[in-house]
């Protein structure tokens, strides 16, 4: 079995994996986070979505060994001693989540957004950019709101 | 009003675990020694099993044991039920097949299990289950509901001849027909309700583990109901009596009925533990597997014809409707199409007469149960499209028309169970009409024009029954439970309250909500007060969450119990402060002496009540805990107007929503974020049923929509932001006035955006969904007119 390491939320991890063994198996069995959620087997869901290197991927979609050497960040390490991102923060107060299990990939994914298209964000934009991620319980209005009030104050 | 009361848009307080990763749900709890289950399901839809060999893949690396139905046969493990019994217009009693944990003899649907494996790890459970040789004798399949009973179609369990479950009835036929005779204008309509999967973002798990040392069984799963998922496993599976059985739903992603239900994979994880020696069995569906055996939603087909008078009043309603119940009774199955379907039949209209007939059928399909509104959905798509349809054909404003036939004096028995408490139909419409600017529609239909876009509108006029429900009234009518609810109020020596209750929480902010009616009750802040839900050592009953129940339900109990609460805390507090009870008063969190300055805070009282020097114990007993049952005496009966607006591309046949206001009568309401937040995903879930979403298997029984790429979800760029108002008549069967939320956007709008969009063709039917390519079709007398 292959020998993997990676920097996952600031701290260096390490692991023996399968060639076959996803990067959302290597955060959730390996090494136990759990905050990084499987919605699908078809890469559309977008609940398993962490940042690798800086860029939104889909960890249902990447192996383990694929990522040997790269810098990882989880819903779990976005906030900064004890104080939440800005993101986390809006999707609380604009009540972006119901039970919480695509929250996780919706965080990391609006965060990416911002990156990639600016901090003044269009409902419409967010409506498109959000193709990848599937919430069954909100109708999404108030997460388009929460990450456009979300990215505002990035 | 203060900041956690009732009323209050307060912020959750689940959500910082859930925005932190910090959630609990089933797949991430893992147990000391976990093995895994893999269940080896059909390939077929219909198969007789001839022999299964398992010989090598008991042999395989990794495989600790692999058991099949003869297995579970052998250990006396019976198999799943359905616990609402229907009986036919004949007076017999529904015709169920039975529903083994793992098939024996047959199997019934492409995914029905055949086999488990269970191993160290997924890899090896795998690679073992490819190794079990299976000899079937493939049958041919019944797959489509309308021919299922026809003669010569394949029987898909040998108890129902014809594949019928039952034929029921409700209503006054000769009253019906009469009115039928009379009309002076009749309105038909063919209606299709698509089925579909309720897919909720966490598919289905389970982890069972037996204690051989206690003979003592533990089952996690994504329950929306751990007691009756209990009492289930216990009475009827007959696995382990309920003291030996802990079931715990921890965090659940998302459940929307489809999570109610007792589901084969549970039992056998508890099982498979205890067969493989004690360790611990977890299954994880992939979302492969919950499309294949998830119970779906809806997949009725009807005809449905209303008749009026010649002043455009309603004189009659009749359906006849067709509901599939998949390969086996799920647990709830019978009462989606019957007493949760024909019961609202009436809407908010006076409709003197009606009569429906369902007949329920077997097919080769997965199992059909409640789906987020459960029957509801399928009884608004049927008024409400008549309501329009009939409006274009007497040449009335569909408005008008309903205002006219609008209940408007209460309480009002329709001719079909139901008895309205409260209501005030026509201020929603009004609302409705104002916030969309109603009069202004066709001005924006011109416009659209210029731009080569076909405009519609149309309304939903929904009214549903909720705050499931009386237990005798239920009973009366084939419940095998009662649905009251439970709660236990624990105050803590230091002032803090544990809420236990038989409510589950799925992404409904349970914990915000009931905490803020603990603290407008008692005066103290809602974070020194707990929710405890979703674990059957912990609550010692409750029914769960569905049919918008645990608001006016379980917050009731939640009430009631604190009412016992506050009558103790008065004594205690009367002997503390040496005074008769009669003159302690209790506001805003204290405890007061009429005509005194004597006064003491809420958690002083707790702690005089634990520490029980300053009262007599032979009068008083120590402590301060209370719980309650609560039953309600009627549904709730939740009402509004959804109004959409839409605009189709001609060229294309794309729909796109440009408008939605919804407003709704929820009766009081305790926390609007939270509301408008249900109200929110419930539109998205009817919209996806109307333009994106259906489960469909081809003519061999093969699921063609079974991942993602094939089942359309509505994504955020499908939907628009809804505009949402509400109006409010209190409801009088439950003292906190509150009618429940949860399914009401789901209910109204798929015959909203169905209306709007044969308003913009000028159709009368497109089927959903009303894809491009459906709603292409439906436009060829457009472009013939053209040509
Ligand atoms: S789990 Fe990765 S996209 Fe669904
Ligand atoms: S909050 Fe439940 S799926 Fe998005």
């Amino acid at each position: 079995m292959p020998a993997i390491s990676m920097t996952v939320n600031g701290e260096k991890v390490c692991g023996d994996v399968e060639g076959r063994t996803l990067l959302v198996d290597f955060i959730r069995g390996n090494l136990g986070k759990t905050g990084t959620h499987v919605g699908c087997d078809t890469s559309q869901c977008g609940a398993c979505v962490v940042h690798v290197d800086g860029k939104a991927i889909k960890s249902c979609t990447a192996l383990a060994v694929a990522c040997d050497g790269a810098t990882v960040n989880t819903v779990e390490g976005l906030a900064t001693n004890g104080k939440l991102h800005p993101m986390q923060e809006a999707f609380r107060e604009h009540h972006g989540l119901q039970c919480g299990f695509c929250t996780p990939g919706m965080i990391m994914a609006g965060i990416d957004i911002v990156k990639r298209k600016g901090k003044k964000l269009k409902e419409e934009t967010i409506r498109e950019e959000l193709e990848g991620n599937i919430c069954r319980c909100t109708g999404y209005h108030n997460i388009v709101k929460a990450i456009q009030a979300g990215a505002a104050k990035m | 009003m203060s900041d956690t009361g009732i009323g209050a848009r307060m912020l959750r307080k689940e959500d910082h675990r859930f925005i932190t990763g910090k959630g609990r749900y089933t797949d991430d709890i893992n147990l000391p020694g976990q093995a895994v289950g893999y269940f080896l399901r059909s390939p077929h839809a219909h198969a007789e099993i001839k022999k299964i060999d398992i010989k090598k893949a008991e042999k395989a690396p990794g495989v600790l044991c692999v058991l099949t139905g003869e297995d579970a046969a052998a250990d006396n493990i019976g198999g799943v039920i359905c616990g609402w019994m229907i009986h036919s217009k004949d007076g017999s009693p529904m015709k169920a097949g039975p529903h083994p944990v793992l098939a024996q003899g047959k199997v019934r649907h492409v995914g029905d299990q055949v086999a488990v494996v269970v191993a160290h790890t997924m890899a090896q459970a795998k690679a073992a289950a490819e190794m079990i040789n299976v000899t079937y004798k493939v049958l041919d399949a019944n797959v489509d509901p309308v021919a299922s009973q026809k003669r010569g179609t394949p029987q898909v369990h040998d108890v129902a001849s014809k594949n019928t479950v039952f034929e029921w009835e409700l209503g006054d036929k000769a009253a019906t027909e009469a009115a039928f005779a009379s009309a002076a204008h009749i309105t038909s309509l063919d209606l299709v309700n698509n089925r579909l999967a309720p897919n909720a973002m966490e598919p289905r798990a389970a982890i069972g583990s037996y204690d051989e040392g206690e003979d003592h069984y533990t089952l996690y799963t994504t329950s929306q109901n751990p007691h009756v998922a209990r009492l289930v496993i216990s009475a009827f599976v007959g696995l382990a009596p309920e003291h030996k059985l802990r079931v715990i739903a921890p965090d659940v992603g998302g459940g929307f009925g489809s999570k109610i239900f007792i589901y084969a994979e549970e039992v056998v994880c508890l099982w498979a533990s205890k067969r493989a020696g004690g360790v611990p069995v977890k299954w994880v569906a992939d979302r492969s597997e919950a499309f294949l055996t998830d119970a779906n939603g809806r997949d009725h087909v009807t005809k449905a014809e209303l008749a009026t008078d010649s002043n455009g009043r309603i004189t009659g309603l009749r359906a006849k409707t067709i509901a599939n119940m998949g390969a086996y009774l799920s647990t709830f199955a019978s009462s989606v199409p019957t007493y949760l379907y024909a019961t609202l039949l009436s809407g908010q209209y006076n409709i003197p007469a009606i009569y429906a007939e369902v007949d329920a059928v077997y097919t080769n399909t997965s199992p059909v149960d409640a789906y987020r509104g459960a029957g509801r959905p399928e009884a608004t798509y049927v008024v409400e499209r008549l309501m329009e349809t009939a409006a274009r054909e007497l040449g009335m404003d569909p408005a008008d028309f309903r205002a006219k036939n609008f209940v408007n004096s209460f309480p009002h028995q329709t001719p079909v169970i139901m008895c309205y408490d409260a209501g005030d139909y026509g201020a929603s419409q009004k609302k409705a009409m104002e916030m969309i600017d109603y009069a202004g529609f066709e001005k924006r239909k011109a416009a659209s024009a210029r731009k080569g876009k076909l405009r519609g509108i149309g309304f939903s006029n929904y009214i549903e029954a909720c705050g499931i429900a009386p237990s005798a009234a239920v009973g009366s009518l084939g419940a095998g439970v009662g649905l009251w609810e439970s709660a236990e109020v624990r105050v803590n020596p230091v002032g803090t309250v544990e809420i236990l209750t038989g409510s589950h929480s799925h992404g409904q902010g349970h914990e915000t909500t009931f905490a803020q009616l603990v603290s407008d009750r008692l005066g103290i802040p809602a974070d020194q007060v707990a929710i405890v839900h979703g674990d059957t050592d912990k609550v010692q009953f409750g029914m769960g969450t569905y049919g918008s129940r645990s608001g006016a339900v379980g917050m009731t109990a939640i009430s009631k119990a604190l009412d016992k609460i506050e009558a103790k805390a008065k004594k205690v507090a009367a002997h503390v402060m040496e005074a008769s009870e009669s003159d302690v008063e209790f506001k805003d969190g204290s405890f007061s002496v009429k005509g005194t300055d004597k006064k003491m805070a809420f958690g002083e009282v707790a702690l005089s009540a634990y520490v029980a020097h300053k009262f007599p114990t032979s009068e008083i007993e120590p402590g301060l805990k209370e719980g309650a049952f609560h039953d309600p005496t009627n549904f709730t009966f939740p009402a509004g107007c959804h109004i959409c607006e839409l605009e189709v591309d001609a060229d294309t046949g794309v729909t796109e929503i440009v408008d939605w206001v919804a407003v709704d009568d929820f009766g009081n309401v305790i926390n609007p974020m939270i509301v408008e937040g249900q109200v929110h995903g419930g539109i998205a879930q009817g919209i996806g049923q109307a333009l994106t979403e259906a489960v469909v298997y081809d003519e061999g029984g093969q699921l063609l929509t079974g991942s993602y790429m094939d089942y359309c979800m509505p994504r955020a760029d499908n939907l628009p932001s809804f505009k949402l108002g509400f109006t409010k008549t209190e409801c009088p069967s439950n003292p906190l006035g509150i009618k429940g939320c949860g399914e009401a956007g789901a209910i109204a709008a798929p015959a909203a955006v169905m209306n709007a969009l044969t308003s913009a063709l000028g159709v009368k039917d497109v089927p959903m969904p009303a894809t491009p390519q459906n709603v292409w079709n439906a436009m060829a007398h457009l472009r013939e007119a053209a040509e």
